[in-house]
């Protein structure tokens, strides 16, 4: 899809790919026949570059066509370089420009919750996102707020643009610094569909604080030659390397 | 020197104090309202909200980013969320948010600026927001709107409760003369032609203004008339979209405009309006405002003469633009 597209973030994409499909298929409740469903649980990308793994959860969900994944970034597909609602209506949120989702998502849990509804929220963060300050504006929100059906995952791979997080902007203390604004933090391995079950699960089970999931990754996870490899955050595989990762995937 | 004029202008409440009073109305006629603040509810009015309808009021504290983007959420789950704040504050810390998460999506957000222009007075320049109208009308789907009194106020925030899409209402912080009479229909993409009758119809020069300016140009109309120069007077509140006709009309029959606001000339009505008439029908325009610059701490009344900005620096540029002619 990528390699068709000539450029996109394949490494943040392939991060993310347990935490999508936990959500998506063990976790919320959500429904492709409806997808404006009131009672829906809202997913966002916040870390909106990664959004071929989110093309790829609705495509196989029947939300958009899986025919036309291979037209990603190409004028007038669907299939947007950044996730964008006026293509897609069944997004939440357009995203795309780093640091605004979990605030955005805020917002919806609040109006579920004056509303009654049991819709929770999820929301993908980035690692190098976690830099921006409207993250931990909304941090200090969700947190003060006991906004509870909320749930931040950071898909923690420490790798962004210019090269690896700790070189460039460390968050250590990262589980520290959630817990300190108040929220319900739990680690584990990001690859790992267990774990995140029952992480998940932990947080519906929590009451009067949001969760945070640190989710410890691998960018490029799957293939061999992109794993821990900066050059793939935003980086389109050759035809070569295209088929050299598939066979690895499959 | 004071312009001399006879006209006397009932002082009413200020424009974001109308606000308050409107949304609270709202609020009781739609459970769906929600208001957002931060740390300003006091300033803004928004405290009328709070008070009576605590549950369905969101304090953001001093996080206008994290504010605007929350209430982007609110709307595009439903709610018909007002988020307020002192222009500055909402328009540029919010910027960003306003772009991506409410213009891009088309969210319907409502956003309220108050202590807009340079009228906040002692507070001075980091306080007085010049720059909102240009910013806000540079994002597309987009309404902004600018009442001149209370009058204007309730309904626009009415009307901006009805239309589906992001708008941005512009209020001031001092209490503001009434210049409309009750019952007015305001509506988005509208102005307001004051009865130019007894000042010969306007023939040789049309005022264009929006806000504190409006009632500033009624006085400047007087003083014109008296030296038998025949003036019209536009509120056009609706910043964006414009009443385009209006500007036609005004061009083709006074043949002559000038556009009075409290907001920098390089971004703000004036420009828009010159845009019509230069693609219609183009005719010597004049533009009272803030120049390239920042104002200062002092009383209202001061830094408005200062910054050339009274009924006088209308009347001057209506003379100077009917030379032109």
């Amino acid at each position: 899809m990528i390699t068709h597209a000539g450029s996109g973030h394949p490494g943040g994409s392939l991060s993310a790919v347990e935490i999508v499909v936990a959500l998506f298929w063990d976790v919320m409740r959500h429904d492709p026949s409806n997808p404006h469903w009131p009672d829906r649980d809202r997913f966002i990308l916040s870390k909106g570059h990664a959004a071929p793994v989110l093309y790829c959860a609705l495509a196989e969900w029947g939300y958009t066509p899986k025919s036309e994944l291979n037209t990603l970034r190409k004028l007038g597909s669907l299939y947007q370089g950044h996730p964008d609602k006026r293509f897609i209506p069944a997004l939440e949120a357009s995203t795309g420009s780093l640091g605004e989702g979990l605030s955005l998502g805020i917002g919806m849990s609040l109006a579920a919750k004056l509303d009654s509804r049991p819709s929770r929220t999820y929301v993908v963060l980035g690692d190098g996102e976690s830099q921006e300050g409207q993250i931990w504006e909304a941090a200090m929100f969700g947190g003060d707020k006991k906004v509870d059906n909320l749930v931040a995952i950071v898909d923690y791979n420490r790798i962004q643009l210019d090269g690896f997080v700790d070189d460039i902007m460390s968050l250590e203390p990262l589980a520290d610094k959630w817990r300190a604004f108040n929220w319900h933090t739990i680690e584990l391995d990001g690859h790992s569909i267990p774990a995140l079950q029952a992480a998940f699960a932990e947080a519906e089970r929590t009451k009067g604080k949001p969760t945070a999931i640190i989710a410890h990754t691998i960018k490029g996870k799957g293939v061999s030659f992109m794993e821990n490899n900066p050059k793939f955050h935003g980086v389109a595989p050759t035809e070569d390397e295209m088929k050299r990762a598939l066979a690895e995937l499959n | 020197m004071q312009t001399k004029t006879k006209l006397e202008l009932k002082m009413g409440v200020a424009t974001r104090e109308a606000f308050g009073q409107a949304l609270v109305e709202l609020g009781r006629a739609n459970k769906d309202v929600v208001a957002l603040d931060a740390d300003l509810s006091k300033s803004t009015y928004t405290h009328f909200f709070a008070k009576e309808f605590p549950e369905r009021f969101v304090e953001c504290g001093i996080a206008e980013a994290d504010m605007i983007a929350i209430g982007a959420g609110l709307a595009s789950s439903g709610k018909l969320p007002f988020a307020a704040s002192f222009s500055c504050f909402a328009i540029n810390k919010g910027f960003e948010q306003l772009r991506v998460c409410v213009a891009f999506p088309n969210v319907n957000l409502k956003v309220v600026g108050t202590h807009s222009g340079i009228s906040i007075g002692e507070d001075g320049p980091s306080q007085m927001s010049i720059e909102d109208i240009g910013l806000a009308c540079s994002l597309p789907n987009f309404t902004v709107l600018s009442p001149a009194d209370e009058i204007a106020a309730r309904a626009l925030v009415h009307a901006a409760a009805a239309h589906v899409g992001p708008v941005f209402l512009r209020t001031g912080r001092p209490k503001a003369p009434i210049v409309h009479t009750a019952g007015t229909c305001f509506t988005i993409g509208g102005s307001f032609q004051f009865n130019g009758a007894q000042y010969n119809g306007g023939r040789d020069v049309t005022i264009i203004a929006h806000g504190l300016l409006v009632a500033e140009a009624l006085r400047a109309q007087e003083t014109l008339d008296n030296e038998g120069i025949s003036a019209r007077v536009i509120d056009m509140y609706s910043i964006k979209p414009l009443d385009r006709d209006a500007i036609v009309r005004a061009a083709r029959e006074s043949g002559a405009i000038v556009v009075a606001e409290e907001h920098l000339v390089a971004t703000g009505l004036g420009v828009r309006v010159a845009q019509v008439v230069t693609e219609t029908n183009p005719c010597p325009m004049e533009f009272v405002g803030i120049q390239d610059t920042y104002a200062e701490s002092g009383t209202p009344a001061e830094l408005m003469q200062k910054y050339g900005l009274t009924a006088m620096d209308i009347a001057a540029a209506a003379r100077r633009v009917k030379a032109r002619k």
